[in-house]
């Protein structure tokens, strides 16, 4: 469970966040809102990326603020470039990365390594250089890394930016079937459509709570009507 | 293409103990740039192409290797032409560019992750003196994966600047570069802390 308690951000003189109350239960949340409106500085407090500089964050009952350290063990966080969250040069290697805390033996890792790549369809793609992936194969490879640290919270700030329609919703399919709580930051309509919340943010508020279809169709009138 | 990366394969270089290369490499490197003759990088380039062909690397990467790392290159040719005359930028050029292709041939036959695994054990007897041994072989992962990504930028740069017709212009090159490289590192960065690397406050 993420709560948002009177959370305002401000960079400089500048406030891009203000007022955010929400306690958001449901296993999957969506967020849609204009380019600026402060959706990523929203998704980034949740893992203490960005430190509000009004209000507080608490996840599972965690202050984020304050227990910063546990929160990130807890919280999984995708970017929208997958080409910056990949940190070693190839999958097989990445994946151990993100298992060097969990105190497995180096068959074990090797094994959890293997078992992890296969279930994002990347096990032919192993020992390639990450930097040759495709845009969709580093999302996922990307979504892989995180998740095989299983975190109880996932934070994906436009996790399909850079993909094609199948790769969208083979990435949208697997956040889907995960037993996490799932936050999304998305500018595609087609998946905010069928989920059961939606926050609506414009210049940095909340302008709108409900479910897919209400959230997109507020989306969509607030576009309209700054189009000019 | 693409500098430093590993690619699969049961050559002698590959089976090597990790520690051999990597001392092998230290101590070739420092010979290669203390020895200040032109004669350093020409011997250099000879041992480093001998090695490269013989684990079974083949041509077409070293070439690849080469031309990926023009921009440098030319860069500091320039630079050391214009500072200490033909002969120094050859030593030092020269010398540069065969340390690059030397260490490439190391990670080209190393997992990164054996790598690490050999620098944790050679550094663990300094974590009494306060170093972190796994800091150290994390910076030295991320750099090896950072050149692809900088080449792949540097590339893209360079073709934006032919897009608009800009073809020659050192501005349109170096500013976006620059740019675009400390937005990387920033992401690369956030990406760190989000997995855990840096359990210190964010922004
Ligand atoms: N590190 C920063 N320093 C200063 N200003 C920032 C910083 N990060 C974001 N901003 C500003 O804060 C505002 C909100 O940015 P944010 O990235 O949260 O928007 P967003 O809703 O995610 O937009 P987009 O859809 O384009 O990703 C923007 O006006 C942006 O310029
Ligand atoms: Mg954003």
């Amino acid at each position: 469970m993420i709560t948002f308690d009177g959370v305002g951000h401000r960079f400089g003189d500048r406030t891009v966040l203000r007022g955010i109350d929400l306690d958001l239960r449901e296993r999957f949340v969506g967020v849609v809102g204009a380019n600026g409106s402060g959706k990523s500085t929203l998704a980034r407090c949740v893992n203490g990326l960005v430190r509000p500089t009004s209000g507080r964050v608490v996840v599972d009952g965690l202050d984020v603020g304050r227990q910063t350290a546990r929160v990130r063990r807890r919280v999984g966080f995708v970017f929208p470039d997958p080409a910056a969250q990949i940190v070693m040069p190839t999958p097989a290697e990445d994946v151990a990365f993100s298992l060097r805390r969990a105190g497995l033996s180096r068959s074990q890792t090797t094994a959890r390594v293997e078992e992890t790549l296969e279930r994002f369809g990347l096990a032919g793609h192993a020992d390639h250089p990450a930097g040759l992936l495709s845009s969709g194969q580093r999302q996922l490879l990307a979504l892989a890394s995180i998740l095989v640290t299983e975190p109880d919270v996932l934070v994906c700030d436009e996790p399909t930016t850079l993909l094609d329609l199948r790769h969208t919703r083979r990435v949208a399919a697997l956040l889907h079937g995960l037993p996490q709580q799932v936050l999304m930051v998305t500018h595609d309509l087609e998946l905010l459509g069928g989920l059961e919340r939606v926050i609506v943010v414009d210049e940095g508020r909340v302008v709108a709570d409900g479910d897919g279809p209400a959230g997109v169709a507020t989306y969509r009138a607030l576009m309209e009507a700054d189009a000019c | 293409m693409l500098t430093s990366l590993y690619v699969p394969g049961h050559s002698w270089l590959h089976r090597a103990p990790v520690g051999g290369k990597v001392l092998g490499l230290l101590v070739a490197t420092t010979l290669l740039l203390a020895w200040r003759d032109p004669a350093a990088p020409a011997l250099g380039a000879v041992v480093v192409a001998a090695v490269h062909l013989g684990a079974g690397l083949g041509v077409r990467r070293l070439l690849a290797q080469v031309w990926a790392l023009r921009w440098v290159v030319a860069v500091l040719a320039v630079l050391q032409w214009w500072a200490a005359g033909p002969r120094e930028a050859v030593v030092v050029v020269g010398g540069l560019l065969v340390a690059i292709l030397a260490a490439g041939v190391v990670t080209a036959t190393t997992r990164i992750e054996a790598m690490m695994d050999a620098v944790v054990g050679a550094l663990g007897p300094l974590r009494r003196v306060g170093v972190d041994p796994d800091r150290v072989a994390l910076a030295l992962g991320l750099t090896i994966r950072t050149v692809p990504a900088l080449t792949g930028i540097a590339r893209e740069v360079a073709d934006a600047r032919a897009a608009r017709g800009m073809g020659r212009s050192p501005r349109a090159l170096l500013v976006p570069l620059v740019v675009r490289a400390v937005r990387h590192a920033d992401a690369v960065g956030d990406a760190l802390v989000a997995r855990g690397v840096d359990d210190g406050p964010g922004e």
